[in-house]
C-alpha cells in the first residue's frame, strides 16, 4: 500500500481511452439487472469506473445500490462489497429484505461482503499526520476475501462528517478512488443531494465518468421517483428523466419515451364477450391489439361490459390483466357475480389479474411504470383499465393523455388488447373526458335513455376503425345472466327503450292480431259467398236439368207422336193398297 | 509475526499501583492501547514511539499496548472500526475513545485519553 498523494481535481480526465479489445474499443459495461436500467444507461454502468448516485433522502439511492450487487451477484456472478455508512448491516439486510433481497444468504454464498464503517466524530481526537490507510485496508480485504467485481459505498459522504481535516480526506478519496480504478472495480457511490449541487460535499469531483440522479417529486402531494443519467462519459445513453418504481420485487426503470409509431396491425378478431355486440362489428368483435373505450355517464354498465370481455377472454384460455381503479377485488367479484361472471375463478385459474389501486396513490408516471411491470410479468393477451377517467382526480387532463399514448404504443407493440372505460359527465355528449378519443380504434358510448320517467340504457359506435359496423342504437340490458343487447324498437317519436319498448310491441302485437282477426273474416265471408254461389250454381243446373228433361220428354213425345202418326199411315196406306189392290 | 507474538512483545508489563491514587481510596485505573498500524512505516514507528513516550511520561506503569498490524490482520478493523491509520483505540478504562494520528500532538493525545484532567489533579 503505497501512499501516494495527488491533487484531488487529478483523476479528471485521465483514464478515458483505456482500450482493450483492439480496434475501436468501446465502454464495457457493468449490467445492472435491474429492470429497464440497462436499457436507459445502454447496457449498464461503467465498468472498472466508478458511478455516483445521487439524490435527495429516501430517492432509493440505497436500494439501487444494493440492486446492483444482488443482481450482480445472482445474475451475473459478481460478487460485490457493500461499505454502508449510515446503517448497520443487520438494519440493511432488513431493509432490503422487503425487495425479495437476501443479503444473508448471499453472504453465506460468498457473493457478498457487508461491512459496515461507523463514523463517529465525538470519539475521534486527531492528533497530526494520519491517512486513511484503514479504510483501504478493509475494503480490500473485504474485496479479495471474495474476489469482488463490484463495490457500493453508502454514502461516502459521511465520511467527511467523521474527520476535522478536509483537505486530507479530499486527497484521500481522490486516492481512494483511482485505487478502486486500478483495481478493476466497478463502483457505486452515493451522496445526498446539495443546495444547488448534486450533492452536498462535492462528489462529483471525484467520480466523473457517470453521474446518475434520482429524483422524488411531489405534484398535487403525488410523489413520483425519476432517474435521470446526468452523465455517462463515452457512452450514448437516454437523456430523459424516466420514472422508476420501488416495489416488493426491487426497482424498475422504464424508457416510456422511447416507444414509437412501429407496431403491426392485426386482422386477427377478439369477441366482445356480448354476442349482439359482435354482430355489430362485423359479427367478429374487436381487433386484436386495438384500443377500445367504453364511454357512458354513471351507472350505464361501463364495467359490466369490460367484465364480459375479460370473462370472453378467459373463456379462451387468454390472460386478462385487470386495473381496477375505483373498486376493490373483493367488490368487483361480488359485483359482477351479479350479472353471472365468476371472476374469482378467472383468477384462480391464473387467467385473470385484477389489480386494484386508487389512482391517487401515486402519479401516473408511477401508474404507468407499474402497469408496464405488471403487463410484462403477467403477459396478458388484454389489458383492461376501469376507468381512465378516475386518473382526473391526480392528474391534468394532458398529462393522463401523454400517459395513456404510451401505454397505448407499449400495449399496441405487444398486441395487447386494451380496453378502458371512461366516465362522462351526465347529458352523454359524445365526449371522452381525457381528450383520447383520437388515440382510440374502437369506441362504444353507453347512455341514459329517459323515457316515460324511465331510465334504461342505450349503446352504439362512435366508431371502429377498419371495419363496417352497425350505425344503430341498441337497448343494453343487464341480466342475471351477463348482458344483452336488443334490436332496435322505433316507434313514431323514435328509438324506445325499456317500457316504451314494451309498449310499442304490445301495440303491434294487437294491431297484428286485429289484421289477422280481419284476413279471417273476410277468407269467411269469402267462404260463404262462394258457398252461396256454389248454390246457386247448383239451383241453375237443378233447373237446366229440369228444363233439359221436359225438354227431352217433350222431343221424345214429339217422336212417338211422329212415329204413331207414321204406323198409323202405313196402315192406311196397307189397308188403302189392298182395297186398290182388291178394287 | 503473528498478532499474539507482536501483542506479548509490546505489552509493558505494569508496576504497582501508584501511591497517590490510592491515597484518594481509588484504584488506579489500568489503559489498555491498542494501537493500529498498517506495516512498518517510518509513521508507525513514529506514532508508537510518540505514544510510548506519553504513556511512559503520565500513565508509567499503568498501561498496556496491543499492536496490531493491519496489512497481516486487515479482519481486525472491522472490530474497533478503523478508518484513518495510525490509530490508538483505548479499549480500557471505559469508554471506548480513538485517537488518530501520529501523536506528535501530545496535549491532543492526553485530552483523547481523558488524561489532561487526571494530570492537572496530580499537579494540585
Amino acid at each position: 500500500m503505497n501512499l501516494k498523494r495527488t491533487p484531488k481535481r487529478s483523476s479528471k480526465g485521465k483514464p478515458e481511452g483505456r482500450s482493450k479489445r483492439g480496434k475501436l474499443a468501446t465502454l464495457e459495461k457493468a449490467p445492472s439487472g435491474i429492470a429497464g436500467f440497462d436499457q436507459v444507461t445502454g447496457g449498464g454502468l461503467p465498468r472498472g469506473r466508478a458511478t455516483l448516485i445521487c439524490g435527495g433522502p429516501g430517492c432509493g439511492k440505497t436500494l439501487l445500490g444494493a440492486e446492483f450487487l444482488v443482481r450482480g451477484a445472482l445474475t451475473y456472478g459478481e460478487p460485490g462489497v457493500l461499505i454502508p455508512f449510515e446503517e448497520t448491516e443487520a438494519e440493511l439486510t432488513t431493509n432490503v429484505a422487503s425487495l425479495g433481497f437476501n443479503l444473508g444468504e448471499l453472504i453465506e454464498r460468498k457473493l457478498l461482503v457487508i461491512d459496515y464503517i461507523k463514523i463517529d466524530r465525538n470519539e475521534i481526537e486527531e492528533t497530526g499526520e494520519y491517512d486513511l490507510d484503514g479504510l483501504f485496508v478493509r475494503l480490500g480485504h473485504a474485496i479479495d476475501s471474495i474476489g469482488a467485481k463490484r463495490v457500493v459505498l453508502d454514502s461516502l459522504e459521511a465520511i467527511f462528517g467523521g474527520f476535522a481535516n478536509q483537505a486530507l480526506l479530499r486527497s484521500e478519496i481522490s486516492r481512494l478512488f483511482r485505487w478502486l480504478k486500478d483495481r478493476r472495480l466497478t463502483v457505486v457511490v452515493t451522496g445526498e443531494k446539495g443546495e444547488g449541487e448534486l450533492t452536498r460535499y462535492g462528489l462529483e469531483e471525484y467520480v466523473s465518468d457517470c453521474v446518475i440522479n434520482l429524483d422524488n417529486r411531489i405534484s398535487d402531494q403525488v410523489t413520483t421517483r425519476r432517474m435521470r443519467i446526468v452523465k455517462y462519459r463515452g457512452s450514448a445513453h437516454g437523456s430523459n428523466e424516466y420514472p422508476f418504481l420501488i416495489d416488493e420485487h426491487g426497482i424498475s426503470v422504464l424508457p416510456v419515451t422511447e416507444l414509437g409509431l412501429d407496431y403491426p396491425a392485426s386482422m386477427e378478431r377478439v369477441p366482445t364477450g356480448v354476442a349482439a355486440l359482435d354482430d355489430m362489428l362485423e359479427g367478429g368483435g374487436y381487433f386484436r391489439g386495438s384500443n377500445v373505450l367504453i364511454s357512458g355517464t354513471a351507472g350505464t354498465g361501463k364495467t359490466s361490459l369490460a367484465a364480459m370481455f375479460a370473462n370472453a377472454c378467459c373463456r379462451r384460455k387468454e390472460r386478462v390483466l385487470y386495473f381496477a381503479l375505483e373498486e376493490s377485488i373483493g367488490q368487483l367479484s361480488r359485483n359482477m357475480r351479479s350479472i353471472g361472471l365468476d371472476l374469482d375463478g378467472w383468477q384462480q385459474k391464473n387467467l385473470l389479474m385484477i389489480q386494484a389501486a386508487r389512482p391517487t396513490l401515486f402519479g401516473l408516471e408511477m401508474h404507468l411504470v407499474a402497469m408496464h411491470k405488471a403487463v410484462n410479468q403477467f403477459e396478458p393477451r388484454a389489458v383492461v383499465i376501469d376507468p381512465v377517467s378516475s386518473f382526473l382526480a391526480s392528474a391534468p387532463s394532458h398529462d393522463i393523455k401523454s400517459m395513456l399514448v404510451r401505454l397505448f404504443d407499449y400495449l399496441k407493440m405487444k398486441g395487447i388488447t386494451c380496453l378502458v372505460t371512461s366516465l362522462t359527465s351526465s347529458g352523454g355528449e359524445e365526449d371522452s373526458t381525457v381528450g383520447i378519443s383520437s388515440l382510440i380504434d374502437t369506441w362504444l358510448q353507453v347512455r341514459d335513455i329517459e323515457i316515460l320517467g324511465e331510465r334504461t340504457r342505450g349503446l352504439y359506435l362512435v366508431k371502429s376503425r377498419g371495419m363496417g359496423h352497425s350505425n344503430q342504437v341498441r337497448e343494453f340490458l343487464i341480466t342475471a345472466h351477463g348482458l344483452d343487447l336488443l334490436p332496435v324498437a322505433v316507434g313514431p317519436d323514435g328509438v324506445l327503450t325499456g317500457s316504451a319498448r314494451l309498449n310499442l310491441e304490445a301495440d303491434n302485437r294487437a294491431k297484428a292480431e286485429a289484421r289477422l282477426n280481419a284476413a279471417e273474416r273476410t277468407k269467411r265471408l269469402l267462404a260463404r259467398r262462394k258457398q252461396i254461389v256454389s248454390g246457386q250454381i247448383a239451383a241453375l243446373r237443378a233447373e237446366l236439368a229440369t228444363e233439359q228433361e221436359a225438354l227431352r220428354s217433350q222431343v221424345w213425345e214429339e217422336q212417338q207422336r211422329d212415329r204413331a202418326l207414321r204406323d198409323r199411315k202405313e196402315l192406311q196406306d196397307r189397308v188403302r193398297g189392298a182395297a186398290r189392290r182388291s178394287a | 509475526m503473528s498478532p499474539l507474538a507482536l501483542k506479548k512483545k509490546a505489552v509493558k508489563p505494569g508496576r504497582e499501583a501508584a501511591p497517590k491514587a490510592a491515597l484518594k481510596g481509588k484504584r488506579p485505573e489500568e489503559y489498555l492501547l491498542r494501537l493500529y498500524v498498517a506495516g512498518h512505516t517510518p509513521r508507525s514507528v513514529q506514532a508508537f514511539e510518540n505514544l510510548t513516550r506519553i504513556c511512559e511520561e503520565h500513565l508509567a506503569g499503568r498501561y498496556r499496548i496491543e499492536i496490531i498490524d493491519l496489512l497481516e490482520n486487515p479482519s481486525l478493523a472491522r472490530g474497533d472500526q478503523i478508518l484513518a491509520l495510525p490509530s490508538v483505540v483505548r479499549q480500557l478504562p471505559p469508554p471506548v475513545k480513538k485517537i488518530i494520528g501520529d501523536f506528535s500532538q501530545a496535549e491532543r493525545v492526553l485530552v483523547g485519553l481523558h488524561l489532561r484532567s487526571l494530570k492537572a489533579k496530580a499537579s494540585k
